[in-house]
């Protein structure tokens, strides 16, 4: 990069500082380790200058924000202008409970609300189905019908606030509800603001929530893009998940290389709908993990930016400058607690959180200290918040843009990252001959991703067992505890309750209208058509989730991971 | 020459965080048990029923949806329609379980509760210890 010294006369001074200086130090001591490594085993040099980045160039690879390729931020002002969505993601038991745990969220001044669902709803089924006993309103809230999503948003007027939802397979369902209370309220369409995460690729990859095989799902998403461009414009209608790749034990270049891979796969596939790309981009959202090393999530956050302005401008040819930026939310990384020391999360969970903002994230989860062991505690939750409020309000960090930009290491790390995720890219694309689309459907065949992923997990846990990683308070000053932390028990009467909802709602709706709808949905399915609209029509005729999914599994069939460890 | 340890590793339910039990039966096998991984999203019939056929002598059980307490004790209850019995089984839950519940599991026959950030080590440690115990029981039983 630019520097007013000559590089050929950084490189010299810096071979005579090895020599005079670095070697006679280093004969006397010695370093704590052979070699440095960070969490992607990419090794880290002792120290950097301007002859470590002598290849990159300011203006065409760090540049401004709000600039192309947006290294440094989507926004010209970034969070001078407004901070980033403090977003925290909560939900369980029935509609009720999580109606009241978010109203205590927005009290405390939470600016966006983001949605657990329990395990039948994320699988599409129904609370009284048999696989679903026991798991009702556990790890979120338990949704069957339209009537259970009038009242978890009882009193949060949709034109004020933005919900995301995560949720997959069943995506097209909730958005479908949450147009409907939109319409309810009396709130147009165009208003809402949101996410649904919507992003099957990498459950196929990590997280597992799985139902249809992977070619129906991206059929659905595409059409869920079709009618949503069209319907709900403020919407983010995918978020396009490294988060679960990272927590299934990936590196952050995997992360980041199969997350852009899988972005690239919806854009292909939205283009051979025919969807109009610079249409759809500003309603494309990502979604990554900010994990224990500090400086590597911070260029890992920098890279996606600047692999996305690319792809998007000069692969697929979108021409407006809004279409080459990559939005993002981040949450800090579930699986860096401890159950031990549960404390010691909430540094943890700092550090992490300050990465994502010096990375420029748009919205921001922080764990709670309390998450290995259950579902967080209010206190827990409060000082989770309240963490990200301190880096707001006292740390001082927001005030500048991209503070770290310029920084020798970390330029050099950005750019190292991004090349590494690059060759993974390459090599996926070559999969699919071309196609990342179909190099991405292919890696899921063929168990590329799942593999890549488990080996990376078995190599991190082979470092803890050997005490090669060290985790404070698990494999290295440990200490005998009695765990004392006010755990949230979600009521057992949840389960009873929601079943008697949801039969209560199935006596009183219309069932020739909910036939009816589901008919449609399944035709619209069996002739290859958009099954968004089908599905609208289903959920305000109180059609339930499992009812609805119960239609596509029949159409698309089920899908089964297989078995690779 | 004697048979090696079998250990059945299993998901069961809906919870799809497979991280840890991927990572566990790798380790165990290479600390020389023999490893059955059920794969996900299995029903406490299947998990029971695959207990029951491979003849393991241990079975652990991962789960990170808080539904322990509802899917553990229909696993062993399984177990036993299906003519196995716990009791001469290692029975272990790994996963997301609240210090308080520990003796709730213990109380309907889990042997070894593992939280996240256990050492692998540990487990293998623990079943090479009860295991063999177990197995004595289960050969007294059959003299008898």
């Amino acid at each position: 990069m630019d520097v007013r010294k000559d590089v050929e006369e950084i490189k010299k001074k810096r071979e005579e500082w090895d020599k005079s200086c670095l070697q006679p130090y280093l004969k006397k001591g010695g370093e704590r380790e052979e070699k440095f490594e960070n969490l992607s085993w990419i090794e880290i040099g002792r120290i950097y200058d301007p002859s470590d980045i002598e290849h990159l160039d300011f203006l065409k690879d760090v540049g401004y924000p709000g600039d192309y390729p947006f290294t440094r931020g989507v926004y010209p002002t970034m969070y001078r202008g407004r901070f980033w969505t403090m977003r925290q993601f909560s939900g369980f038991g029935t509609a009720e409970d999580t109606n009241a745990r978010w109203k205590l969220l927005l009290k405390e001044g939470q600016t966006g609300l983001s949605t657990a669902f329990d395990f039948p709803t994320l699988m599409g089924l129904d609370s009284d189905d048999p696989l679903s006993d026991g798991e009702v309103g556990k790890v979120g809230v338990a949704i069957d019908t339209l009537r259970d999503f009038q009242i978890l948003f009882e009193g949060i007027p949709l034109d004020r606030v933005s919900t995301s939802f995560t949720i997959n397979p069943p995506a097209a369902i909730i958005l479908a509800m949450y147009a409907a209370i939109g319409d309810e309220q009396g709130v147009p369409r165009e208003q809402l603001r949101g996410t649904i995460q919507n992003d099957m690729l990498k459950e196929f990859h990590a997280q597992n929530t799985l139902i249809l095989p992977p070619e129906p799902s991206v059929k659905i998403i595409t059409d869920i893009f079709e009618w949503g461009i069209e319907n709900v414009p403020k919407f983010n209608l995918i978020s396009i998940s490294g988060y679960h790749i990272r927590e299934a034990g990936s590196t952050a270049v995997q992360e980041l290389a199969f997350t852009i891979a899988d972005g690239m796969a919806y854009v292909e596939a939205a283009i051979e709908r025919g969807i109009d790309i610079d249409k759809l981009s500003p309603q494309l959202s990502f979604f990554f993990n900010s994990h224990n090393d500090f400086f590597e999530e911070i260029a890992k956050f920098r890279a996606a930016r600047r692999m996305w302005a690319k792809i998007m401008r000069d692969e697929y040819g979108a021409k407006n400058p809004r279409s080459w930026w990559l939005k993002f939310h981040t949450q800090t990384a579930g699986c860096s607690l401890t159950a031990q020391q549960p404390l010691n999360n909430v540094v943890r969970t700092t550090i992490q959180a300050m990465a994502a903002v010096l990375g420029g994230t748009q919205s921001l989860h922080t764990n709670s200290f309390d998450e290995a062991w259950a579902l967080p505690s209010e206190e827990a939750v409060r000082v989770a918040l309240r963490t990200q409020q301190i880096i707001a309000y006292e740390s001082g960090i927001p005030n500048t843009i991209d503070p770290l930009g310029g920084s020798y290491y970390v330029e050099w790390l950005t750019d190292k990252v991004e090349k590494l995720a690059w060759d993974y890219i390459e090599r996926i694309r070559k999969m699919g001959e071309g196609s990342v689309l179909r190099g991405v459907l292919a890696g899921i065949e063929n168990g590329f991703f799942v593999k890549e992923i488990t080996n990376a997990a078995a190599r991190f846990q082979r470092e803890v067992e050997e005490n090669k990683r060290i985790i404070v308070g698990v494999n290295k000053f440990t200490i005998e505890e009695k765990i004392k932390i006010p755990i949230l028990k979600v009521d057992p009467e949840v389960q009873r309750r929601q079943i008697e909802r949801l039969k209560r709602v199935r006596a009183e709706r219309d069932n020739v209208a909910v036939k009816e709808a589901l008919d449609w949905l399944r035709n619209a399915a069996e002739n290859n058509e958009n099954v968004m609209p089908a599905i609208i029509e289903a959920v305000k005729a109180y059609a339930s989730v499992g009812e609805i999914m119960g239609v596509l599994k029949s159409v698309y069939g089920t899908y089964k991971k297989p078995i690779i460890i | 020459m004697e048979r090696k340890i079998r250990v059945l590793v299993s998901k069961v339910g809906l919870d799809g965080h497979d991280r840890g039990a991927k990572v566990v039966a790798r380790f165990l096998r290479d600390a020389g048990f023999e490893v059955i991984y059920t794969g996900l999203h299995r029903t406490p019939q299947e998990v029971a029923m695959a207990a029951v056929q491979e003849d393991v002598d241990v079975i652990g059980i991962s789960l990170h949806s808080g539904a322990h307490m509802a899917l553990v004790p229909k696993v062993l209850n399984y177990i036993k329609e299906y003519g196995g019995d716990p009791d001469e089984l290692v029975v272990l839950v790994g996963g997301i379980v609240p210090e308080d519940e520990f003796d709730d599991l213990k109380a309907i026959g889990v042997d070894g509760i593992f939280i996240p950030g256990t050492p692998i080590s540990k487990i293998v440690d623990f079943i090479k210890e009860i295991a063999p115990k177990k197995k004595r029981s289960k050969m007294e039983k059959m003299e008898n």
